[in-house]
């Protein structure tokens, strides 16, 4: 395969698209509301009316999943929402005008027009489970391009400056640490991806995974380059049926393609890609741990240093980045440091994706530049709560805090998210209304992290049982004043003593909620 | 070989190159509390007893896998260092059943000294009471699940040591257990030499020699790290 080859199958690809396109999508969220029965009918119905200007094509998540199934209508840009089968034929049938029987989306509603998609351009757009189509939309170009005009150096300077951090929640800068691997010495290297999303309310890994397989091992085979590994792992969890299916199909493509496997552009490079499936412990999303898993070893974390960027897997220095890093990296390539870091805020450059749930109007997936205020997203994308006012919203999952609603003008960044006692975690976001009672909320989360502590070590394996029985007493009106600074101080110990990020953060949800929601502690607290 | 000079607790100390922290304080008297870390088998970081405050970390360490750096300035004994230690102590008692006047191990019990090194003179947690089980299926061994303390120190001796395998950890979080084999009763476990490392290397009564009563536990853990360093003297 060479560039010529590359452009020659964009330029098939794009003689082949017929000048109406329906697009249907196929991501995890429609299709269990029966979207692949709806795809199967549209293609019947455009088949019934013979007209060869229409095609139907498969596509990953268009953003607004709680009103699934979605059909856009290019390139007139209808939108309809929770489409049934037997919306199919008037669908065709209102493409020469007329009304179909499905309800119209808004397209210009603040959910999609405050988006900026970059992990997302191709999601909703191609059909994932096609190469050429990829492809066509420019694909594996930043590969070709890395390969050919770059030095390792050079790719490894320009994600430095673009000034991307780890999307998977702690927000490392991700030049550094490619440049930290390049400079480890080892016999050999690995390159993993992070896709064991395990936040109870998140799927935006599995999302991008589903809509655009080729973007996240185009953005590990550059890294890969980068940091010279010529073996990469993408650690999928097992709940992820679809995601491992379509990754795997997207493997296989770009083997048959040359675009992985051995001498890729024949440019003297060898990059493989394996798939690992987790067996369902959230800790196993802990690099450490995760990789412990890969090597097929019980998956628990092991103190740091040494870093995976020093030795990881087997040993050998190992890059970790999570799903949305690497998907974020063909984008920075094909446009250039200073586009990216001229996206977002000042410490945080470029969009993060959001998985938009809850107590909240428009349920979906998002992709906001940094900075945007989660006033904004709330209530402006995601259109408020459907009944009452927004009481908090929780970020970062069970290693996040409760955000309350006084402080909804904090800006989506690293910095600020933490600076109010939660995270930016991987982009879970939950909207609480004010029928939540927040203790449960707490309750809630720490049920989660006791049950996924491994129990290496005694802080968070003994002190989540501890603090959630303790939360029990709360609740149950049986405990004092006295008790409740003992949590506190519980929580402290184990947020300072614990061996990994799950024990160091699963106070967490605690800790915020007794910040800013301390009188509904105290209204169940005994005498 | 070069040498390291740092700080413990205002006083210089010196060690040797690629020591840890703790090697280093012991050598010198100076006392850490440690639990899952024993010497000879590899250290792990889990009990979090050991940890330290080192001057310009942000965290707390682990002494038992930190190396030692040059100028470095250790803290081992600071007041929140003291609470923490304690709690943690506390936390394992309120864990599972440990009832000291009826232990094999009472009175050479780590455990036991660990509460008594950190002033638990009471726990501040509510027990937890959890139905375990006692294996007494080998015919010299046995293992009682309400003195586990989960510190792994039978699975690495077995592995590293007496290369076997036989000890392993099931399960998660509270429910986590250690086993032999694929978990069945230890009397059944084939891989297992019946070499004793593990009732030597348990630091309660945990994993005992049946017929040992109360208080009969004896146990020469320095033999683990004389047989690790008899053998790498003879290579």
């Amino acid at each position: 395969m060479d560039l010529s080859e590359l452009l020659a199958i964009a330029e098939h690809e794009n003689a082949l698209r017929r000048p109406i396109c329906i697009r249907c999508c196929t991501a995890l969220g429609c299709q269990s509301a029966g979207s692949l029965s709806l795809k199967q009918r549209l293609e019947e119905a455009v088949a019934e009316v013979d007209r060869t200007d229409i095609e139907v094509i498969g596509v990953g998540c268009m953003g607004l999943c709680g009103h699934g199934p979605l059909v856009r209508i290019d390139p007139a840009g209808i939108l309809y929402e929770h489409v049934h089968a037997a919306d199919a034929p008037s669908i065709v049938a209102a493409l020469d005008g007329g009304e179909a029987t499905a309800p119209r989306g808004d397209p210009q509603h603040p959910f999609f027009t405050l988006q900026k998609r970059i992990v997302l351009e191709n999601s909703g757009v191609i059909d994932p489970e096609r190469i050429e189509s990829y492809i066509a939309a420019g694909g594996y170009q930043a590969l070709y391009h890395v390969l050919h005009d770059m030095t390792p150096a050079e790719v490894i300077d320009v994600v430095t400056r673009s000034g991307l951090r780890g999307r998977g929640g702690a927000g490392y800068p991700t030049g550094l640490k490619w440049a930290t691997v390049a400079k480890s010495h080892g016999d050999r290297k690995y390159v993993v991806c992070n896709a064991d999303e395990g936040d109870p309310g998140a799927f935006m890994d599995r999302s991008i995974i589903e809509s655009d397989p080729h973007k996240v091992l185009e953005g590990m085979a550059i890294a890969a380059y980068a940091v010279g590994a010529d073996q990469g792992y993408v650690y999928v969890r097992a709940e992820y049926p679809l995601a491992i299916q379509r990754l795997q199909r997207a493997i296989a493509q770009a083997r048959r393609f040359g675009l992985l496997g051995a001498q890729i552009f024949d440019a003297g490079f060898t990059f493989r890609v394996d798939i690992r499936v987790g067996a369902g412990a959230f800790v196993c999303g802990e690099e450490t741990a995760l990789m412990a898993s890969i090597e097929g070893r019980r998956g628990q974390p092991r103190p740091r240093p040494p870093y995976p960027a020093e030795s990881g897997l087997w040993g050998r220095p190992t890059l970790v980045n999570n799903v949305e890093t690497f998907a974020n990296i063909p984008p920075i390539i094909r446009n250039g440091a200073e586009w990216f870091a001229s996206i977002g805020a000042e410490n945080s450059k470029g969009t993060k994706v959001f998985a938009l749930t809850g107590k909240i109007r428009h349920t979906g997936l998002i992709e906001v530049p940094m900075g945007v205020t989660l006033r904004q997203i709330v209530e402006d994308m995601g259109g408020g709560v459907p009944e009452g006012k927004v009481k908090a919203v929780q970020t970062g999952g069970p290693s996040g805090g409760c955000i309350p609603a006084a402080l909804l003008d904090t800006p989506v960044d690293y910095e600020s998210l933490q600076r109010v006692g939660s995270i930016m975690g991987s982009g879970g976001m939950v909207v609480m209304d004010d029928a939540t009672n927040m203790v449960d909320v707490a309750h809630f989360y720490m049920e989660f992290c006791k049950d996924e502590s491994c129990g290496k070590c005694i802080p968070c394996r003994t002190g989540t049982a501890q603090m959630l029985h303790m939360l029990d007493l709360i609740r149950s009106g049986q405990a004092t004043a006295a008790d409740l600074a003992r949590l506190e101080q519980l929580c402290i110990m184990v947020k300072e003593t614990s061996l990994c990020g799950l024990g160091q953060s699963a106070p967490n949800p605690v800790l915020s909620t007794m910040k800013y929601f301390r009188e509904e502690y105290e209204a169940l607290v005994r005498g | 070989m070069a040498a390291r000079t740092f700080t413990i607790n205002d006083q210089l100390i010196s060690a040797r190159e690629g020591e840890t922290i703790l090697q280093a304080a012991r050598e010198h008297g100076i006392f850490i509390p440690t639990l899952c870390y024993l010497d000879g088998v590899s250290a792990v970081g889990a009990c979090r007893l050991c940890l330290v405050e080192i001057e310009g970390s942000r965290v707390l360490r682990p002494a038992c896998v930190t190396p030692v750096v040059e100028e470095m300035v250790v803290r081992t004994d600071t007041g929140r260092l003291r609470e923490y230690r304690r709690m943690i102590v506390e936390l394992l008692f309120a864990e599972r059943n440990h009832v000291c006047a009826v232990c094999v191990a009472n009175g050479h019990c780590e455990l036991q000294d660990l509460a008594i090194a950190v002033g638990m003179d009471h726990v501040r947690f509510d027990y937890a009471f959890p139905r375990c089980d006692v294996d007494i299926s080998h015919p010299l061994f046995g293992i009682d699940h309400n003195r586990c303390v989960l510190c792994t120190r039978c699975v690495r001796v077995c592995d590293e040591v007496e290369g076997v395998h036989t000890w392993d950890v099931a399960g998660r979080g509270a429910d986590a257990r250690v086993i032999t084999d694929m978990r069945q009763p230890w009397g059944e476990a084939r891989s297992c030499t019946s070499c004793g490392k593990c009732v030597l290397a348990c630091p309660t009564g945990a994993i005992f020699r049946r017929g040992a009563t109360v208080g009969e536990m004896e146990r020469d853990r320095n033999k683990i790290a004389y047989i690790v360093a008899a053998r790498e003297q003879r290579w």
